[in-house]
Formats: structure tokens, sequence, C-alpha cells
């Protein structure tokens, strides 16, 4: 757990004072991802830097777990806690080995003990030791050495880490997927993590609660989700972008809005079993046809059940998508959009029929988000399922 | 022809001044890298303390030799070495300061920001910084600059034969004093093989120290 406490930080310049970090109070709870957003300039960095220390504050306190860091040996404080900054800083004299141990080192571990683990953790971010670890910084993508600079900050397994903007010097395309990585790194890991961006979608993506700064102040400080439907002020809604209701699409997965689908055919049915059964379900457009291992096959629309007769497997239109529970809302939209349906099938890993999820369903939660009170906070579903 | 047979006559005497000379620079450059390189580090500590050493090295290294030699005799004479190898060490000890300290300077402040930054971040103390990032980064610039005073100060030491410090200095100084040409040539074309020889091979030690991956 970190804790913020009245952190302000001065700074005097040749142009006047500037006040980098206002009287901050916040409190990021143990094994969570707090990120921290705003505008350049907003003082992000310095509040980041404040509690390894790299700044020292002005006034204020910052707690880790409870303790007042103030009087602690900067070095020993600064080994606890893990450091990816933004411009990557891997040494380039040391192999990769190398740059991953230094720490490990540092504090006394073992050799064949920190060997492992640089292997270990290289694994983690899909680089294979053989290759890498006895690479030089220089000899890796930039995509590739963030990564490295990101399991170096792992190496010691610091309970808490800092990360300053850390996927900010890739391409969107290898970033959403060291995104990913990550995720899915922290949700074994559980590290207590102050995270800066200035990326709100990477914000809504990685944070179980965002802080928003302007000007050195904490302008708010909540969930995604709350944030999204529940700017604070202009400055907040204006920053989250008035595609904010979007946004939230990819804090829900296809689980959340699964509308569980009871009314199956199969191919040996007629098409009149389809149409009785889509009225005793109430389903207005479409059956789905699933086959011996309930695995969807196709669908038979209404209008063909109606004026047509014959067997379901002979007049079935082929599927032309299919989701899974894990995917988020935002990824499920495209695919509607793409395909133009108003619903999509949802599969299970062995490819049964899970139910379906609709554009109505979709609406429905966000819209029922919306008018949830505030301070309700246990209706607000948690953002990520666990896996 | 004449320079030919002189070389092939006198063999030995070439061999020995070559390396008297060799010996002189190499003591003194190594003497300067031993000072220079410290006092380069620690001047990245003092902006002022940095401007103050490095014009005073630049001045150091405008005075003439002759110029050095001559204020350097009635000083050292006190202790009995008013001429020969000490004064000669002394005025290439000096002038390589410049060469040394400022690239040693240069080089560790150039380490970028980030660099340092996440040196700093991960918890390593200032004395691990530099033993494992710092200077380790600025190995190839101070090389450079040991090589600068290495080549510079063939050509000084060459002087140094006038207070009887020895080298191929030796050769010139004779040729000029006996109106033997061929004595003169020799020696100055040893004196420029030396040079270049030296800026090779250091070139060569230069990039074998470098760390892999810079
Ligand atoms: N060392 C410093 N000396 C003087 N002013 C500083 C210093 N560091 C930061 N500032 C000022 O403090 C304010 C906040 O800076 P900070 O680096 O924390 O911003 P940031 O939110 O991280 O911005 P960005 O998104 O651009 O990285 C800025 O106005 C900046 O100019
Ligand atoms: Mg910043």
């Amino acid at each position: 757990m970190i804790t913020l406490d009245n952190l302000t930080k001065i700074f005097d310049t040749d142009r006047g004072v500037v006040t980098a970090a206002d009287h901050i109070n916040m409190e990021v709870p143990q094994g969570e991802i707090c990120v921290l957003l705003g505008p350049s300039g907003c003082g992000k960095t310095t509040t980041l830097k404040m509690v390894n220390r790299i700044i020292n504050p002005t006034s204020g306190r910052v707690l880790i777990n409870g303790q007042d860091t103030t009087d602690q040996d900067t070095v020993s404080l600064r080994r606890n806690i893990g450091y990816v900054i933004q411009q990557i800083g891997l040494f380039p004299n040391m192999t990769i080995e190398e740059n991953i141990s230094i720490v490990p080192k540092l504090i006394g571990w073992e050799k064949s003990r920190y060997l492992k683990r640089a292997s270990e953790l290289l694994e983690m971010v899909a680089l294979d030791p053989a290759i890498f670890l006895k690479r030089y910084p220089n000899e890796l993508s930039g995509g590739q050495q963030q990564r490295v600079g990101v399991i170096r900050a792992l190496a010691a397994d610091p309970p808490v880490m800092l990360m300053d903007e850390p996927f900010g010097a890739i391409d969107p395309i290898n970033r959403e997927v060291i995104q990913d990585e990550f995720l899915k790194l922290h949700r074994e890991l559980k590290k207590t993590i102050m995270f800066v961006s200035h990326d709100i979608d990477e914000a809504v993506k990685m944070a179980d609660r965002i802080a928003i700064f302007k000007d050195g102040k904490l302008i708010q400080y909540d969930t995604p989700d709350d944030l999204l439907s529940h700017p604070a002020n202009d400055f907040v809604k204006g920053f989250v972008g008035r595609d904010r209701a979007l946004k939230r699409l990819q804090l829900v997965t296809v689980s959340e809005v699964l509308e569980t689908e009871s009314s199956v055919v199969t191919a040996e049915d007629s098409l009149a079993t389809a149409l009785q059964r889509m009225d005793d379900a109430g389903y207005e457009r479409a059956i789905i046809v699933v086959d011996g291992h309930d695995r969807p096959v196709g669908y038979i629309s209404r209008s063909v059940a109606t004026t047509t007769k014959g067997k379901c497997g002979q007049h079935s239109y082929n599927l032309r998508t299919v989701v899974r529970p894990e995917d988020d809302l935002r990824t499920v939209a495209s695919k509607m959009f793409t395909h133009d349906a108003t619903w999509l099938p949802c599969v299970s890993e062995q490819g049964k029929l899970m139910g379906v999820v609709t554009q109505r369903g979709i609406t429905h939660y966000l819209g029922a988000t919306y008018k949830s009170s505030r301070s309700d906070d246990q209706s607000i579903r948690r953002i990520r399922v666990a896996t | 022809m004449e320079i030919l047979d002189f070389v092939m006559t006198n063999l030995n005497l070439l061999g020995k001044l070559t390396l008297e000379h060799i010996g002189l620079v190499v003591v003194a450059v190594g003497l300067a890298t031993l000072t220079g390189v410290p006092i380069g580090i620690a001047i990245t500590q003092n902006e002022r303390i940095a401007t103050v050493v490095l014009y005073v090295a630049s001045v150091l290294i405008t005075i003439p030799s002759i110029a050095l030699f001559g204020i350097m005799i009635p000083i050292l004479s006190t202790i009995g070495h008013g001429i020969g190898y000490l004064p000669a060490v002394i005025a290439v000890l000096l002038y390589s300061q410049l060469p040394i300290i400022r690239n040693t300077y240069t080089a560790i402040n150039n380490v970028s920001p980030g660099l340092r930054e996440a040196a700093r971040g991960i918890g390593m103390t200032s004395a691990q910084r530099l033993r494992k990032v710092e200077i380790p980064l600025s190995v190839p610039v101070i090389m450079a600059g040991v090589r600068t005073a290495v080549v510079m100060n063939i050509g000084v030491m060459a002087i140094a034969a006038y207070i009887g410090a020895g080298g191929l200095g030796v050769l010139i100084s004779r040729g000029i004093s006996q109106s033997d040409p061929r004595q003169l040539v020799v020696g100055a074309i040893a004196v420029s093989l030396l040079a270049i020889v030296a800026d090779r091979s250091l070139l060569s030690l230069q990039r074998r120290l470098t760390p892999r991956g810079l």
C-alpha cells in the first residue's frame, strides 16, 4: 500500500516558483494498479518520483505499507521499489542478463539464484532466454527493450512498482501486446503499482483506480468505470473525452452481459420446431443451430422459419463470427459493426455455446450503471473478471 | 641511400633511443591518466570548480615546452634534478592533463540523464553508479583523451632531449648541432612514425576496452 499524505513539491526556478504537486492525498491499496493521468506538466512524474525520493518533497509524507519513508535510507528504500522509467534506461554496457540481475546482485542474492531468476523473467514476457540473456540492449527492438526494462524492475520481487509511461516509446500495436502481457503478469504477482500515463485508453485498460491531475492538484481519484460514468467536473469530462461511454465498453467483458441461451435447435429439427421455440423463448429474430456437442454451427432466421418448410440443417445461415466470454465489449461492438450483426454467439474454450451477447444487452448495461448512484459503490461491477 | 646506411649502421642506437622515448611518454602519460581521470570525475560534482580546473589545464598547454623546461630548471635544481628525466616527465604530465581531464569530464557528464536516473532509482550508491555505469560508458572518450595526450607528447618529448632527457630527440638535436642532415631526418621520421604507430595501437586498445554493446 502506498499512501501520499499532503505531498507537496515546489520548484524554485528562474521564472518563479512552480507548484508541481499541491497537497496530494491518496492511497493505492495493496495489489492494485493506480494510474496517474493528466496533461503534460500537471505533476504526474514529480508525484511518482517523490515515492522513491528521486525528488525530495517540499512537505508532506509518503508511507509505504504504513511506514513513513521520510527518514528511510534512500538506497535501501529504492531497492524495495521497482522503478521503470520512460527512457527505459537499460545499461548499454551490460548484457540483458546483467541488466536484470543488477538489483538481486546488489542485495546479495546467490549467483545461481539471480541467474535463474533472469531466465524466468524473460520467459514471463515471452523472450527466449537462450537468445536474449547474452545480448546487449542495442541488439533488441524498442518493444523488447521495454519488456526488459519492466522485468528488471521486477527482478528482486519488490512489493511496490513505480512506472513512468513505461510503454510510451512503442508503436500502438506492440503497446497493446505489452499491456496485455503486463496485466497477465500483474494478475499473478499482485504488486502495488503506481503508473504514469497521459493516455486515457491506456489508463482505462490498466488501472484499478485512476488519479486525474491538473496543475499539480489531484482532481479526481476513482475506478475507471466511475471516472467515465461520473466525471467530477468539466476538466475531467474534457480529458476523458466525449466518447467516454464507448470507453467504458472495454471495462466490461462479455461474461457480464451474457444472455444464456436456453433454446436452440439441431440440424435434424424441423423449421416449424425452430419457429415454435423462438416463440416460446421470445427470440425476435433468430435461433441458433448446434451440433451434437453443443457447438453452434449456424442460425435460423425468423423469416426463413415462417416462410419455409424443411429441416433446420438445410436452411441455416452460417455464423459470421463468435465471441469469447473474456472478450471486452469494445471488441464485441467492433465485431458487431464489422459483421452488421445485432447479436453474437459466445462460445467456451471447447467451442460450446454459452449464450449470446446482444446490442440491447450492451446498451442496457451502460445505461444501468449511469443511473446508479455514486455512493452505491458495491453495485458497480468490478472491471476485471478473474481468469 | 645515405640515410638508409645511417639507419643500418646505427640500428642499436636507434632502438635504444626509441625505447627511451617510449618509456618517457608511457611513464608521463601513465601518471597523467592516474591523476587526470580522478580529477575529471571529481569536477563533475561542481560546475564552478570544473570551469576553473579546465581553464588552468588549458593555460598549461599553451606554455611552450622550451619555456616550461626553462622554468623548471631552477625549481627542480633545488632537489638536484634541474635537467634530465624528471622535468621531461613533469612537462608531459602537465600537458596531458587537459585532454585527459576534459575528456573524462565531458564523458561522465554526457552519460544520459535517463541512465543516471535508472541507476539511482534502482538503488545504486554513487560509488556503484560510477563503477558500474558511468566509468564503463565513458571509457571510449577517456581513452581518446589518452590517445591525444600520447600523440601530442611524443612530439614534445623530442624537445626534451635538449635538457638531457634522452629519446629520439637526441638524433634531432645532434643533427642540428653537427649539421648532419642524416641524423636530423632519421630522428624526425622516427618520431613521426612512433606517433602514428602509437595512435594506431592505442586506437585498437580503445576498441578492446570499450564495453561491448556501446
Ligand atoms: N527539476 C525541476 N525544476 C523546475 N521545475 C520542474 C522540475 N521538474 C518539473 N518541473 C515543473 O513541474 C511541473 C510538473 O512537472 P512533471 O514532470 O511532474 O509533469 P508531468 O505531469 O510528468 O508531465 P509530462 O506528461 O509532460 O511528463 C512542470 O511545470 C515542470 O515544468
Ligand atoms: Mg512526466
